[in-house]
């Protein structure tokens, strides 16, 4: 080989390198692609939900309500409308047989009475009148109609059956299936039933366990902070405590899920599966983060501020308290909401806690049995139904707007409120 | 009750802190003060609040401990079990809250009476005893600023000594954290032998069902049962993966981002892989699990192979995608501080760009570039989500990507999740687990960070 050619072939690994650089950056990118693009593609229908229009005729004999009396709302309160709902439901198909009755009724969401029930509460007109009725289309159907569930397989292998998707498809074709925004999602607490369900519950606890982890982090941290760089003597005890927080920072988030355990609940006997443990647990995770954040902004405030303030007579806490403390808030501020975005997204220590119980009910207080966001996108990717995959991503979408939002919101602290000390 | 008292303590700590501003400035009046007239206010607002507060939260926690240790001292001469007693205790207590259904005693009246008298004296000896003291520590304060001695020395004494304890959260944590995977463990190692679980082969905590206490007790069945060997060969063997993923595309994209990449492409791409590292874990599992695990499966079909909707290589994976922003900005930031007198050096040389990287730069940064492949090892040990997800929960013994396996994280969670009885061994094994892996990745960081502190002071 002479000269010339090694030359070529070293040009030739200079340019491969270069590609393998760029390729590996772009394979880090496409990752991220095809992740943002999978959960927004089975995602974006979740915020859609479909109904059924139907004919509702609110006779006053199937209520078994008096027809010359306008009804009280005592009186609808205890009217059935379970028996009622399926003799409405037999109009869509006068000659149904006994198991199809069945089928029809499986079609709607089993809050169908209490949606009957209340249209005729906000409508008290509509009493003895036929008048159209929205009602929740069940999951299957629901997916059916979203174009999620293929219909072209064999029927025994469908959740939705041929007689009832012969039903819908008449419904469809008088315009009787709309599609309108999903705001039971953000407004119903979780459910088996994936057409009913929703992220209030979960959303509640993630703002309880979030606002009880700042709480105590925040001010824990930032006083720890102080203490270490402003007040701390250069010794072994306070190295040890630097040494502590570094490991602390790294030890897997599942550990202290096993802290909270043993001793929150075992020692000390708190409520399982409520925010409050769950907050607790998640600012000790989240303290180091914040400690590293403020120390280091401490330490950018440059000492001429500090010898300024002791020149003009202040005393070593004056100075602390009134200059270097809020000149480095900016920076503690934006390290909190990282840290605090941290532990939004994090589910393992709470699932050990008991947040990941079945919560029905949207929490008040931060003592109430809860779950949280990520919890919920466990707890509903772990169900078999397929109405619960839409969820998931719809949930994992929520969860990330907040995450970009506060990551967004550390970014802007940092650029307008942080000095630049040149 | 609690309540009240807490919220009278801060009540009255506060309008003491305006009531000693008050008195400073009545004392100003005639001599010359020794601090600022808000001193005088911190200053008897903290003696006025801090003991009061400081009593009132020792009692809130001994008091439980104390009334039980009365009710019971009249049945500890009958040679009763700690169980029984503390059942007994239970029992007691629901009846005193009218909630009690079962068999009712003479014993167990009589103690419920003597339960709600004990209670009822230690609230109201508790209001009594807080508030004396609040009034007490605050008269002695109000004489000390009317005798005008010196008030800001103290209050900052007091301050610092707030933030001295602040700093000593992260240690009690670490301390919480060791004691309470300690505790459980040592018991587990009491039934079942350090050597079976270091050493055995076989991990079926399902099989170790317990019904009642006294069965708890017999070795005999947790034989063969609680060998972690396979669980400790499926996490490295799930991390070793994920490495394989991580390793080639964080490092190969930290070095073009340090080396070749436009001042633009940084500007825009870094932050964006950094987003792989802010997405929560739970979406990552909830990817491989939905999309991975069954893309894998399906190709493998068409290539005729065996592959587990569960597969190791699926969870792995996507493992190795989160961890690819913590070794490129790693290992950015390590090859950014080579200095560049090396690199002109071997410029200088005839040497191409590609080939001072490999045979200047990364000699030079290999330390850092290590420590920061250790760290990128004690996350995917540690991660979670993925593996519980993505990954089989029953644990088998495979060096085969496409099969199933199980980690010391996820075995965690199968343990726990739901309800757990204490000082039952299969509760005490989760401890256990979670011990190895406090103990292993504290190793790895603490490894990993003093290579990278050596490294940094090496050029600085």
């Amino acid at each position: 080989m002479n000269k010339e050619e090694r030359l070529i072939k070293r040009y030739k690994a200079e340019k491969r390198f270069q590609f393998y650089g760029k390729a590996a950056i772009f394979m880090a990118l496409l990752f991220l692609v095809v992740f943002i693009t999978k959960i927004f593609s089975t995602g974006y229908t979740a915020f859609q939900k479909t109904w059924l229009v139907i004919p509702v005729n609110y006779n006053a004999d199937l209520l078994y309500l008096d027809p010359d009396k306008k009804p009280t709302t005592e009186d609808i309160n205890d009217a059935d409308f379970y028996e009622f709902g399926i003799e409405t439901f037999i109009t869509l198909d006068p000659d149904a047989s006994e198991d199809q009755i069945m089928e029809l009724k499986k079609m709607f969401a089993f809050t169908f009475e209490r949606e009957l029930k209340y249209y005729l509460l906000d409508n008290p007109d509509s009493f003895g009148k036929t008048v159209d009725v929205k009602l929740t289309a069940s999951d299957d159907l629901d997916q059916v109609f979203k174009g999620n569930y293929p219909r072209d397989i064999p029927e025994n292998r469908r959740r939705a059956s041929d007689y009832q998707l012969k039903i819908f498809d008449k419904l469809n074709e008088d315009g009787r299936v709309i599609s309108e925004f999903n705001a039971s999602f953000f407004t119903n607490a979780d459910s088996r039933e994936a057409e009913l369900a929703g992220i209030a519950s979960s959303f509640m606890g993630s703002l309880f366990s979030i606002l009880v982890c700042l709480s105590i982090a925040f001010p824990v941290a930032l006083l720890a902070a102080v203490y270490l760089e402003e007040f701390a003597p250069k010794n072994r005890f306070t190295d040890f405590i630097e040494v502590n927080i570094n490991n602390l920072a790294a030890v897997p988030s599942i550990v202290f899920g096993l802290l909270g355990l043993g001793v929150l609940l075992a020692v000390f006997g708190l409520p399982r599966s409520t925010p409050l443990v769950g907050g607790i647990t998640l600012s000790l995770m989240t303290l180091p983060t914040i400690i590293i954040a403020a120390r280091a902004s401490l330490k950018a405030v440059p000492p001429s501020i500090r010898e300024a303030a002791l020149a003009m007579g202040a005393s070593k806490m004056q100075t602390t308290m009134h200059h270097t403390v809020p000149l480095a808030l900016p920076g503690t501020l934006s390290g909190t909401i990282i840290g605090l975005a941290q532990a939004l997204g994090e589910t393992a220590p709470l699932i050990l806690i008991g947040m990941v119980a079945f919560v029905n009910t949207i929490p008040g207080t931060p003592m109430d049995p809860a779950a949280s966001l990520p919890v919920q996108i466990y707890i509903w990717a772990e169900s078999a139904e397929r109405g619960f995959v839409e969820k998931v991503s719809a949930c994992i979408m929520v969860l990330l707007f907040f995450l970009i939002f506060m990551n967004l919101g550390a970014q802007l602290i940092r650029h307008k409120f942080e000095k630049k000390w040149n | 009750m609690n309540s009240v008292i807490f919220l009278t303590i801060v009540l009255l700590a506060l309008s003491s802190y305006f009531f000693g501003r008050k008195k400073a400035i009545l004392i100003q009046s005639n001599k010359r003060l020794t601090a600022l007239p808000k001193f005088y206010g911190y200053y008897l607002a903290i003696w006025c609040g801090a003991p009061a507060f400081l009593l009132y939260a020792l009692w809130s926690i001994f008091e439980p401990s104390i009334v039980r240790f009365f009710i019971l001292s009249d049945y500890s001469s009958q040679g009763l079990l700690e169980g029984e007693l503390n059942l007994f205790y239970e029992k007691v207590k629901s009846l005193s809250r009218n909630q009690y259904s079962g068999e009712l005693t003479a014993e167990l009246q009589r103690s419920a009476e003597k339960y709600l008298n004990f209670r009822d004296i230690a609230k109201w000896s508790k209001v009594v005893i807080v508030l004396s003291l609040l009034i007490a520590s605050t008269g002695y304060a109000y004489t000390k600023i009317s005798n005008n001695t010196k008030t800001r020395e103290p209050v900052e004494i007091f301050l610092k000594g707030v933030f001295f304890l602040s700093s000593l959260a992260a240690i009690l944590t670490t301390i919480g954290i060791i004691f309470s995977l300690l505790f459980q463990t040592i018991e587990f190692f009491q039934v079942i032998p350090l050597f079976d679980f270091v050493f055995g082969m076989h991990w079926y905590p399902a099989k170790a069902f317990v019904r009642d206490a006294s069965e708890a007790l017999d070795p005999s069945m947790y034989s063969d049962t609680f060998g972690a060997v396979p669980i400790f060969a499926g996490t490295f063997f799930i991390a070793l993966i994920a490495m394989c993923v991580a390793i080639p595309i964080g490092l190969l994209s930290g070095i073009y981002m340090a080396e070749y990449a436009s001042k633009r492409l940084r500007q825009y791409a870094k932050p964006v892989i950094e987003i792989l590292a802010g997405i929560p874990t739970v979406v990552y599992g909830f990817f491989a699990a939905l999309t991975v695990g069954p893309f894998l499966k399906d190709l493998g079909l068409s290539l005729g192979l065996e592959v587990s909707a569960e597969s190791a290589l699926a969870a792995g994976g996507v493992m190795g995608i989160m961890i690819i922003p913590f070794i490129s900005s790693l290992s950015d930031d390590v090859i950014t501080s080579v200095p560049q007198n090396l690199r002109d050096g071997s410029y200088a040389m005839g040497a191409t760009k590609s080939e001072t990287i490999k045979r200047v730069i990364i000699p030079a940064a290999l330390p850092g570039i290590v420590g920061s492949i250790l760290l990128g090892v004690s996350r995917a040990i540690g991660e979670t989500m993925i593996v519980v997800m993505a990954s089989g929960l029953a644990a088998n013994l495979t060096l085969n990507p496409l099969e199933s396996t199980s980690t010391i994280t996820a075995q965690i969670v199968v343990i726990l999740i739901g309800d757990q009885q204490f000082g039952d061994p299969k509760t005490q094994a989760a401890f256990a687990l979670g011990l190895s892996l406090f103990i292993v990745t504290l190793v790895l960081n603490i490894v990993a960070l003093s290579v990278v502190k050596k490294y940094r002071e090496k050029y600085e």
